[in-house]
């Protein structure tokens, strides 16, 4: 048994890095709420809702880089010089984190799009590009607890990803030729004033950074469970040796 | 009195985008840092490069 | 041996198998049948039924598609045969090609029956001046379809819980097929007065999409079979 000190067992994935990324979402997301919900001032046209989008507009584009960060490091397994299972944790880290915000982002989207439309969802190319993306990449997890060896495991999730990236567009124009008189934009016509978009911006800084962070830590009890798995076969072995030996 | 504080037939829906939003990525992040917790007692040390 | 000719050989082993069990004729076909009648009971309309017939003849196929790929790969893992294949040293491309070509037969024969069925029950009326539209949209759908077939299924054939996990990967994967053929289809058909030149971007969209799961395919079948 590894000797490990008190400090080190209550934050077993922190380094000074992370908790200094931590604290600075955590004050980024406090900010972001205070000023979100009650110091900036209601919208002329939607009023309230606005709000939604301090949170939607982070969240979203969050979910988007993660998808980006899961097929930029899966390409980087499958490519020779670059594999590392490093880099397929972090693709998987990444997936994880990026289907929670997806999910996320499609609650608070319908939140908004009921008050600001008065419908929960509407077919445009944005939303369901988003929602077939949710579904994509809930699969993808699926594919990577498929078993088998760590490096398996990453080739076969690498593919997969890059395949559900090369099929975004394809989803994207599809949908888009599919209802052309039913286009929407989905993202808010009205001017923001000074005050919302420093709101919005904070919001954006601070989600990116909760990102990072999540990721990071995500990442590192990837490779906790990984270790465990070899150890946990190396033991099986020595057992099974150990019983060949008695005989 | 509630719509001098602001309040409107909007609110429930920002409340409940930010309450779904924060709420889950918390528990995402709780869930995360219990897991760690939990089975960083039986991997050793080098197994944990970035400590 | 060829890539080719592995593929061949494997398609016509399929098929030859398909041909004996007459698993495809005696439960695929009926099974297809019956979910057009089954669309019927749900949507309770002679001219919903009319105006819709393209988009149930397509997610029609790809319901009765994923029978078809289970059944594909089941005949493949229950002996090991997949493995055995590999350990003899046959191309993964070759396998890749050949389980494709095999069901896209099977495809064909599925949705000619669907077709059929949608004319019959339906009163879905296809014009003279759109059939070669509805052929090119029926080949280039069904190449598509049967690579992310092979290609999915492939990869969930080792797995615990197959059946439930190749629903969740490949409906999402099929959805541009399904929107793309339909379009096309209704095209063909001249179903709300779309006129056939509408249809021809789609069969640009469905060939894209064979083209890309038809390369992915057969570069990385190998690493997706790997036990």
């Amino acid at each position: 048994m590894p000797d490990l000190s008190p400090v080190s067992i209550a934050r077993p994935t922190g380094t000074r890095v992370s908790r200094v990324l931590g604290i600075a979402s955590l004050v980024g997301i406090v900010w972001l709420v205070v000023f979100g919900l009650f110091l900036s001032p209601n919208d002329a046209t939607q009023k309230a809702g606005v709000r939604i989008l301090y949170i939607h507009v982070p969240s979203a584009w969050l979910a988007y880089l993660a998808f980006i960060v899961t097929g930029i490091s899966s390409a980087a397994y499958l490519f020779k010089r670059t594999r590392s299972l490093t880099w397929d944790r972090i693709a998987g880290a990444s997936a994880e984190v990026g289907v929670l915000f997806m999910g996320v982002t499609l609650v608070s989207g319908s939140l908004w799009g009921r008050i600001s439309w008065g419908i929960y969802w509407t077919w445009d190319s944005r939303l369901t590009t988003t929602a077939f993306l949710f579904v994509t990449y809930i699969g993808y997890l699926a594919v990577r607890g498929l078993g088998g060896t760590h490096q398996q495991r990453a080739r076969r999730s690498a593919i997969i990803a890059l395949l559900a990236t090369l099929e975004v567009p394809l989803v994207h124009f599809s949908v888009k030729w599919w209802r052309p008189l039913h286009q929407q934009e989905s993202v808010a016509e009205g001017k923001l004033n000074g005050l919302m978009l420093f709101t919005l911006f904070v919001g954006i800084i601070a989600f990116t950074l909760l990102y990072v962070w999540l990721v990071l830590h995500r990442q590192r009890v990837l490779a906790m469970e990984d270790a465990l798995d070899d150890q946990g076969l190396d033991t099986a072995l020595a057992e099974r040796r150990a019983e060949g030996a008695q005989i | 009195m509630l719509a001098s504080m602001g309040v409107s037939e909007q609110t429930p829906y920002v409340i409940i985008s930010y309450v779904v939003t924060l709420g889950g990525i918390a528990v995402f992040a709780w869930r995360m840092l219990a897991r760690a917790r939990k089975i960083a007692p039986q991997v050793s040390e080098e197994d944990r490069p970035w400590t | 041996m060829s890539t080719w000719r592995i593929a061949r050989l494997i398609a016509a082993k399929d098929l030859r198998i398909e041909l004996r069990s007459r698993v495809v004729t005696n439960q695929v076909l009926p099974f297809a049948a019956l979910v057009m009648v089954m669309f019927a009971f749900a949507l309770d309309n002679d001219n919903v039924l009319t105006r819709v017939a393209p988009g149930l003849v397509w997610l029609a196929t790809m319901f009765s598609m994923l029978v078809l790929v289970q059944r594909s790969f089941a005949v493949e893992s229950a002996d090991g045969a997949l493995d055995a294949l590999q350990v003899a040293g046959v191309r993964p491309a070759g396998i890749f090609l050949g389980k494709s070509m095999a069901l896209a037969a099977q495809l064909a024969v599925l949705e000619v029956v669907l077709l059929l069925a949608a004319i019959v029950l339906y009163q879905a009326e296809v014009a003279w001046s759109g059939a070669v539209l509805l052929v090119t949209t029926f080949v280039a759908a069904t190449t598509g379809l049967a690579f992310v077939g092979t290609l999915y299924g492939g990869l969930a054939a080792g797995a615990k819980g197959r059946e439930t996990l190749l629903p969740l990967l490949m409906l999402p994967v099929v959805a541009p097929v399904l929107i793309g053929a339909t379009r096309a289809t209704e095209a063909a058909f001249g179903t709300n007065g779309a006129s056939s030149s509408e249809g021809w971007p789609w069969i640009g969209l469905l060939a894209l999409f064979a083209a890309l799961f038809g390369t992915g395919g057969t570069l990385a079948f190998g690493s997706l079979i790997d036990e």
